[in-house]
């Protein structure tokens, strides 16, 4: 897989969040993505970007531009230095949260991506990386 | 402060969130809301997000939570106009929207609303408790 074009953005706030939704969605629509898939994007984007800021205590994001032989793609990968996830498995459950949310995020973006990784150390961070093919 | 409109008509309240809405300021929108039902007696609340490009977890919630905290202030809620793409999302998402009354645009909102608050007035004057 190539990466063809690379950007990062910094996630302090909510104002971040509608940052970094409108950025995917230009970089979808420039991949060319359906509405629909668009959408996808965007929104599992944004869980992510606020799992970022309200656990992760704020972080970056990286938004490439990929491609392999067959085909092109957008792939957003979230970092942060906060207390990390002690059980990813449970964390991907539908429902669960340590927060005040609905526990939908982390499953959810994962449902809305083609491939999605978590890692993540306990006291160290967490890099969640997601990726959808156009 | 920026702040989302809300138009008064009738005993309905109306909102039409035309921004890309970051999460303070829907936290704003469910407050101001709240307020004004009970400032005006409202009725109904029709809030129409056909213009909305994404609905994600934070947003579903707090239209989740303008239903529930109408309800218990004697209001009906409808949201109208969701766009298809933004359906199959939540859908995939896992929010399914559930106990949230919806339309396709805000003239079958406005009639949805009419009929439930007719309803509950015969309801009402019958003496029969909803």
């Amino acid at each position: 897989m190539t990466v063809l074009n690379s950007e990062s953005m910094e996630l302090r706030s909510s104002e971040d969040i509608v940052m970094v939704r409108q950025a995917v969605r230009r970089k979808a629509v420039a991949l060319g993505f359906g509405l629909v898939d668009q959408t996808k994007v965007v929104t599992a984007s944004s869980e992510l970007a606020r799992n970022t800021i309200d656990y992760g205590g704020g972080g970056t994001v990286q938004l490439e531009v990929v491609e392999n032989d067959r085909r092109s793609g957008l792939r957003l990968v979230f970092e942060d230095r906060g207390p990390g996830i002690p059980d990813i498995e449970l964390a991907l459950k539908d429902g669960y949260t340590t927060g005040h949310g609905m526990g939908l995020g982390l499953g959810g973006a994962k449902r809305l991506s083609h491939e999605f990784e978590v890692l993540s150390k306990p006291g160290e961070g967490t890099r969640i990386s997601m990726l959808r093919w156009r | 402060m920026e702040r989302i409109p809300i138009l008064k008509m009738g005993e309905f309240l109306l909102v039409t969130i035309q921004v890309d809405m970051h999460d303070r300021l829907a936290l704003t929108l469910q407050d101001d809301l709240t307020s004004q039902i009970v400032k005006n007696k409202a009725k109904g609340v029709l809030i129409d997000i056909s213009t909305l490009e994404m609905v994600d977890s934070f947003i579903g919630r707090m239209l989740g939570s303008i239903a529930g905290m109408a309800r218990l202030l004697d209001a009906e809620t409808v949201v109208v106009g969701m766009q298809p793409s933004v359906a199959i999302t939540l859908v995939e998402l896992g929010l399914s929207m559930q106990g949230i009354r919806t339309a396709l645009d805000v003239e079958k909102g406005m009639a949805a609303l009419t009929a439930a608050v007719t309803r509950a007035r015969e309801a009402a004057d019958d003496g029969i408790e909803l």
